[in-house]
């Protein structure tokens, strides 16, 4: 049953990868990326993750992408054309990403105590406690430093961005009109 | 329990969840039409059967029977797309919504609930977000700047507000532990009224900024600026006709019972009584199973009634007090509640 639901969505995850490069209008790429994520949560799921894939569905699949179609719809994006620089993308970008995945395989396959991912109950070792209680157990203790290092940083990027937003970009003269 | 006997069951209570959930829409259209016609000192619809009853299975033959119309400027994978998403999404969340007691059931199984997630609070808010996708795509693919307006406002509006939805559970949540909504609700049935989130959860103010992004959520007055009728004609569906239009329509309705079931199960006790154990429990086994239900519709009703009723008095909002509203009022006193809860929490 595991097994056959990855299939499943792990050709969803691949189709909708194919499908964001082959298109050209923005809005179908954005979908497939859509895609794309809603299957990642549904692996996870299977791996026994289901925070993650909760997390995965509502942070990205819900909240990123509406902001990235909110942008491309506000654009008015229209059809991409084929330029010289697009068509010498193509012919390098194959052998990139060939170079870029066997970089990876080799990384992986060389790492050792990695272990299998195994369906169904891969994050759920611990006996009593659920994945949340573990995942969050692990965030304020082990990872606290970098957990609150990372959401300082996500707050000065939010200050920054409102910052520049603001008419006048930043600048106080301009803003208060020169009172 | 064999497998079989798992799919027959899943399948009969989808099948009767789904059409209760269809008939509780079309006749949430009826309370609608009904109350603001009396909050407008008018009568409302009372042609059709007695007390204009039938009047639901009415529009639903006409929205069948009207012209299907696809202007030719649209996108057209997108714009068939985008209705289905709608109402798909606002019917799956009922999925994980517990309705009645466990272990009701013959074989001690779940009968009162489609399935019990252990993170169904979590699915709920992720099914909710990808909500947004119908009205944002619906006016984007019609090719109409009144559409692409209304979705605008609506990314804008849900994005924001979906904020405040997620920080004020967070309350409850750490009260119950539990992101499971049976453990949430039998939390809240021990002694009634009195432990029911709202009042001896001290949850009320996460409760009031739950009911507010509620109602921007489901684009709802006063927040239903997406489909301002004065500034957009109607806002994302303005292309749509026949029954492609009237699935939006049951989508917004279908949402109002979602929140209503919410917010019952987070804030009133869910299906629990609101005298706790004073009058005994019976063991009959049809009361037991009947009389969680019927708090359960009570509850909800009360939510449906609440909203039609704001819908009837309070004009609508403009769109920067929408944002202020939001960003300036709502998030802070949500994290505020955060805090309190916590420290009460931690040192009671």
């Amino acid at each position: 049953m595991h097994l056959i639901l990855f299939i499943v969505f792990a050709g969803f995850c691949l189709a909708g990868a194919i499908n964001l490069l082959v298109q050209s209008h923005p809005i179908s790429s954005a979908l497939s990326l859509i895609v794309v994520m809603t299957s990642l949560a549904v692996l996870y799921l299977l791996l026994g993750a289901e925070f993650l894939a909760a997390a995965q569905v509502i942070v990205y699949a819900g909240a990123i992408m509406v902001l990235f179609t909110f942008v491309v719809m506000l654009l008015n994006a229209g059809r991409e054309e084929r330029t010289l620089g697009s068509r010498a993308a193509l012919r390098l970008g194959f052998p990139a990403v060939v170079i870029i995945l066997a970089v990876i395989a080799t990384v992986i396959l060389h790492a050792q105590g990695l272990g299998t991912a195994k369906l169904s109950d891969g994050l759920t070792a611990t006996k009593g406690a659920t994945n949340i209680e573990v995942l969050s157990t692990v965030l304020f203790t082990k990872l606290l430093l970098p957990f609150e290092v990372t959401s300082v940083l996500i707050l000065i990027a939010i200050l920054g961005a409102v910052a520049l937003a603001r008419p006048g970009g930043g600048n106080e003269a301009e803003r208060t009109g020169g009172k | 329990m064999t497998i079989l006997q798992f799919i027959l069951w899943s399948v009969l209570k989808v099948a009767v969840v789904t059409v209760v959930m269809l008939l509780a829409v079309a006749y949430t259209v009826l309370l609608e039409r009904k109350l603001v016609g009396r909050i407008q000192n008018r009568w409302g619809p009372n042609r059709v059967g007695p007390y204009g009853l039938l009047q639901p299975l009415v529009d639903g033959a006409k929205s069948f029977l009207k012209e299907d119309i696809i202007p030719t400027g649209v996108y057209k994978p997108l714009y068939l797309l985008a209705p289905i998403l709608a109402l798909g999404c606002s019917l799956i969340t009922i999925g994980v919504v517990p309705f009645g007691e466990s272990g009701v059931g013959p074989g001690g199984m779940d009968l009162f609930a489609i399935s019990n997630v252990n993170i169904g609070l979590l699915v709920i808010l992720g099914v909710t977000s990808i909500g947004v996708y119908g009205v944002a795509l619906a006016g984007w693919s019609s090719n109409n700047k009144y559409s692409l307006l209304g979705s605008l406002r609506s990314s804008a509006q849900l994005v924001s507000y979906e904020l405040a939805l997620g920080l004020s559970l967070v309350g409850v949540v750490l009260r119950a532990g539990s992101l499971n909504l049976r453990v949430i609700v039998e939390q809240q049935g021990t002694r009634g009224i009195l432990s029911w989130n709202i009042f001896g959860g001290l949850q009320f103010v996460a409760f009031f900024i739950y009911l507010m992004a509620a109602f921007a959520e489901s684009n709802r007055s006063p927040f239903d600026l997406v489909e301002a009728e004065s500034e957009l004609t109607g806002g994302y569906h303005t292309e749509y006709s026949s029954m492609k239009f009237a699935m939006f329509f049951m989508a917004e309705y279908g949402n109002m019972i979602n929140v209503g079931c919410v917010a019952t199960l987070l804030f009133l006790g869910g299906w629990t009584n609101p005298f706790g154990s004073l009058f005994g429990t019976s063991h009959n086994l049809l009361v037991r199973a009947l009389f969680p239900l019927f708090w359960f519709v009570l509850k909800v009703f009360c939510f449906l009634f609440l909203y039609v009723w704001v819908r009837g008095t309070l004009p609508r909002f403009r769109y920067d007090q929408l944002m202020n509203f939001g960003w300036r009022w709502l998030m802070p006193l949500a994290i505020l509640n955060i805090v309190a809860t916590s420290l009460w929490l931690a040192y009671r």
